[in-house]
Parts: structure tokens; sequence; C-alpha cells
């Protein structure tokens, strides 16, 4: 009994450390490649035609559900911030309060979810299936070095596009907060547009946003173009490594979210 | 003359009998390769002569695409040498390698064509990227390439509107652009009708000829192959159990080549995948 228990906690360690070390493998190849990313930028950034094709695949064409998810976030912050707000007589801070989280939180967050779900997952649906239809060997048998012509581009254009994004996000947030709180809730638009021009800082409040637009920008598309190169080339592994481009980019999103808004938290304090 | 089978292709082919290296544009001596534990080739010895078609067959898994990928330098072997055009292709650094394989065409499968660009895209793709040539020119030789293939009529069209024997058409073309010196052939009979498959076959055989370049075809139609190639190498589980022209190869009683060549479901390729008994497994709940 006791032998086969240390058997099954030996085998629990294995498996665990069989997962740490994998974990550690994983960080150490995506750091390569980011790197590999980094050296070839120059060669993709000399034909920009290349990263403003895939700005318009990733920014371009994720506008729409970005801008109509802002907007309707937008008209829900105002509705549950005034009715809290009114309480306490402070409606006239609704504006502050709508810009502010949207800004510092709101805006890049849930931006970057929507960008990883739409542009994430088709950057790295398409680099998939080049692999598995051989296209990328073929442009290697070309000495076509497929990071700086495929990768890299992609790359760029979605740490361009995220903080872009984010600020339409934010953008469309408050125009929707406005069309609620002011023209049917009946908030003064003087004291909206107000309150959010004396309380809204460009630093730290724009700044932050910008930030971790930048960062979450980064991550998504590291992630986005690491899993499509790295996919198994076969219609499962091509869907597998979109499932995990989607989840893995959320989850990340959401961590470093945590970790950014703790320094910068700091930051304000001292 | 019988056709070179086992140790009588090694010996014909044994470094001590190495084609004159100024004859050969491909050599691979004594190439071993594995993935992680599986070893997929074990002591390959060929070579290529220069301005020749060379036809590598053997069933499915037996390591022939293998071969061209360490041709190419998309593998390295792990041990062995492989030369191309005399260089060692294991050892270049990546700018060599990248300079040998201007020097080179390949044409996939099943083409690899990129689907975001048009057939005439595709094929000017290899010389914007590696020339400085003006849009006109680039135009013209596009047009011409196109034209080897009888496909001027679809420079327009997109990959996904192409029949599967167009689409090995234009990835001929593609492969072709540069006017390689060695251009390598990844099953380009697979999944094609009679008609393209004779058409494909014939336009290697006719570019090969009129630009002066070297081909390797690994296939498994023997019937294409005897057709219009200048030499066969028979690979099976990783090692070469036959070569010979396609005189010799007809004409050999080698059990390999024989069951490869009139398509036998047994023979020295096992219709069975190795498997214990039948009646072992059969009965084994019944045994227990």
């Amino acid at each position: 009994m006791a032998i086969e228990a240390l058997g099954d906690l030996g085998q629990g360690l294995r498996r665990l450390g069989g997962a740490v070390t994998g974990g550690i493998a994983w960080l150490g190849y995506a750091a390569r490649f980011m790197v590999a990313i980094i050296w070839h930028s120059p060669a993709a950034f000399r034909r920009l035609h290349l990263t403003l094709r895939e700005i318009y695949f990733s920014g371009v064409l994720s506008l729409v559900i970005i801008l109509t998810s802002g907007l309707f976030v937008g008209m829900v912050l105002s509705l549950q911030g005034y009715e809290v707000l009114v309480r306490y007589g402070a409606d006239e801070q609704l504006g502050i309060l709508v810009a502010l989280s949207l800004v510092k939180e709101l805006g890049p967050v849930l931006a970057g979810l929507l960008f990883a779900s739409r542009a994430g997952s088709a950057i790295t649906a398409e680099i998939g299936l080049m692999k598995a239809t051989e296209q990328l060997s073929a442009m290697e048998m070309m000495a076509v070095d497929p990071i700086a012509r495929v990768v890299a581009p992609r790359f760029w254009a979605g740490v361009i596009s995220m903080p872009l994004l984010a600020a339409l996000f934010s953008a469309l947030g408050i125009f929707g907060a406005y069309l609620i709180g002011v023209r049917i809730l009946g908030v003064d638009a003087g004291a909206f547009w107000g309150q959010m021009q004396a309380g809204v800082k460009v630093w730290p409040d724009v700044s932050n946003g910008i930030i971790k637009s930048l960062v979450f920008g980064t991550a998504v598309s590291l992630i986005a173009v690491l899993d499509g190169y790295d996919a198994k080339p076969t219609a499962e592994g091509v869907s597998s490594a979109t499932t995990r481009t989607v989840v893995v980019s959320s989850l990340a999103i959401l961590a470093l979210d945590f970790v950014l808004t703790v320094f910068m938290f700091r930051g304000i304090g001292s | 003359m019988p056709v070179a089978t086992t140790a009588a292709s090694h010996a014909a082919l044994s470094p001590t009998r190495r084609l004159d290296p100024a004859a050969a544009a491909i050599e691979l001596v004594d190439v071993h390769f594995a993935y992680d534990t599986r070893e997929i080739l074990k002591g390959i010895t060929m070579s290529v002569p220069r301005g020749k078609i060379v036809a590598i067959m053997g069933a499915s898994g037996s390591g022939k695409t293998t071969i061209l990928r360490l041709i190419g330098g998309q593998l390295k072997p792990a041990s062995g040498e492989v030369l191309v055009g005399g260089q060692s292709v294991p050892d270049l650094e990546p700018d060599a390698l990248y300079a040998l394989r201007r020097r080179c065409g390949m044409l996939f499968q099943f083409g690899a064509l990129f689907t975001d660009m048009s057939v005439f895209e595709n094929i000017a793709f290899p010389m914007r990227e590696h020339t400085e040539l003006p849009e006109e020119i680039i135009r013209d030789l596009v047009l011409m390439k196109l034209h080897a293939v009888g496909l001027r009529g679809a420079a327009q069209l997109m990959p996904s509107e192409l029949s599967g024997g167009m689409g090995r058409r234009v990835a001929l073309a593609r492969a072709i652009a540069l006017d390689p010196m060695l251009v390598m052939y990844d099953e380009p009979f697979a999944g094609l009708d009679p008609i393209s498959l004779g058409i494909v076959g014939q336009l290697i055989r006719r570019l090969n000829d009129a630009l002066g370049i070297t081909s390797v075809v690994v296939t498994h139609d023997v019937y294409e192959s005897l057709k219009m190639v200048d030499q066969l190498y028979f690979v099976s589980e990783g090692t070469i159990v036959a070569s010979g022209t396609p005189e010799e190869v007809r004409a050999s009683t080698d059990p390999y080549v024989r069951q490869f060549v009139d398509g036998a479901p047994d023979g020295p390729v096992a219709f069975h995948y190795p498997a214990p008994s039948y009646r072992d497994s059969l009965f084994a709940d019944v045994d227990a």
C-alpha cells in the first residue's frame, strides 16, 4: 500500500516536473522566436507594403467588431454608472467615470480580447495552413525566409494595430456613454465633458492605456504567429493551434493586465 | 545488363567508384538520418549526373522525400555526405545555403502555390525576391515561363481556380522561374488524371533538356518514370535496394524491382504490417 502510494507520488512528481520543464522550454522557444522576428524586422519594414497589407487584415477588418463592442460597452457602463452615481448626487461625474474606466482598463483589455479572437485566430490559422500546404517550405526552398516574409509583417501589424484599435474602442465607448448619459438620462453635457477634460490626464491615464494596449498587442501577436508557425501540419493541428491562440492570448491579456495595473498603481501612489 | 541490386548497387556506387565530381550534380555518400530514434535512412549512397533526370522510387514511408529535403538542406544527416554542385550542403552557413537554393527549384507534392497570390504573382515571386529586374521584364519572363507550361492564358487566375494538373504546371513554372541548375520534384504525378500526368511528365523531360538542368524526381509512378527518366533508384526501408536505367529496370528479375514494376500486392514489401501471429491475436482472450 505504502509502496503504491510512493509510486503514485513519484509519477505525480514526474508529471509535474515534465510540465514545468516543458513550460520553461516553450518560453525559451518563444523568446528565441521573438529574437528571430526582431532580427528579420528590418527586412520586413524595408518592404512596407507587406506590413501595411497585414495592418489592413488585422486592424481595419477588426474595426466593425471593435467599434460596435466599444459603443455598447460605453452605453452599458453609462447606465450602470449613472444608477450608482445618482444615489449620491454625483451624476455629473459620469463622464470621468466612463472615460477613466475605458481609457485605463476596459479599452485595452476588451479590445485585446476581441483582437485575439478575430485577428489572432486568423493569423494562426493562415500561417498554420501555409505550413500544412507546404507554402512555408516552398518559400524556404526559394531562399526566402518565412520569418521575414510571413511572420514579421504579421507580428508588427498586430503590435501597431492594437493601440489604435484600443483607442477607437475607448472613443466609441465614450460616445456611447454620452448618448445614454447626456441624451437619454439627462446629465448635463458641459459637466459630462468638463469633468472628463479636467480628470483624465495624458500621463498617467492615457499613457497607461497605451502602454497596456502595446503590451497586449505584442503578446497576442507573438502567441498568434508562434502557434501558427509551430502548428502540426494537419487539419487537426491547425484547428487546435487556433483554439490555443485564443485561449492563451486571453489568459495572457488578463494576467498581464493585473501585473501592469499593479505596477502602474504603485507608480501613482508613490 | 541486369539492374544493380542490393550489395551490387552499393558496390557500383561505393565512394571509391563514385562519379567524377565534375560530372555529378548531386552526390550522397553513406547518408544516415533519423527522426529522434526512428531511423529513416540507413546508409544511402547515390549520384545524380549533370543534365540527367533521376527518379527515386519506393513505397510510402521509405525515405524518398527525406532524401530531397537533405539535398535541399531542410534537414541535416546524422552522418554521411550530401554534396550539391560540389558543396557540402549540411556544412553550409545560412547565407551560402540560401545562395545554393537560389540555384535550385522544387516542385512540391501538391504544388504549394501561395493561395493569396494569382498564378502570375506566384511565378513572379522568386524573381521579385531575388532580382532587381524592372516590372516590364518580370512580366515578360513570367509570361514566357507560363507559355512553356502551356498556361499563359491562366496568368490572372487564382490557385483555387486551377485543376490539379494546372496547379502542378504552374508550380513547375515557378520552380524554373530563376533558371535553376537543379530541379527537385516531390511526387509530381500524385493525384493527376492520365492526360495531366502525361503532360507533366513530358514537361519535366522537355524542360530538363531545353534548359540543361538536372532533375531529381521522387515518385511512385513506375510507368511514367520509365518513359522519361535516365536512371532510377529504388529505396526500401532507408536503403537503396536497386538502381539502373529504364531498360535495365524493365529487364530486371530482382524481386523488389519486379514487385514495384508489376504492382504486386505482396513480395519483399509485405502486404501485412508487422504483427504477432494471426492465431495469437484472435485467440489471445481464450488462451488467457
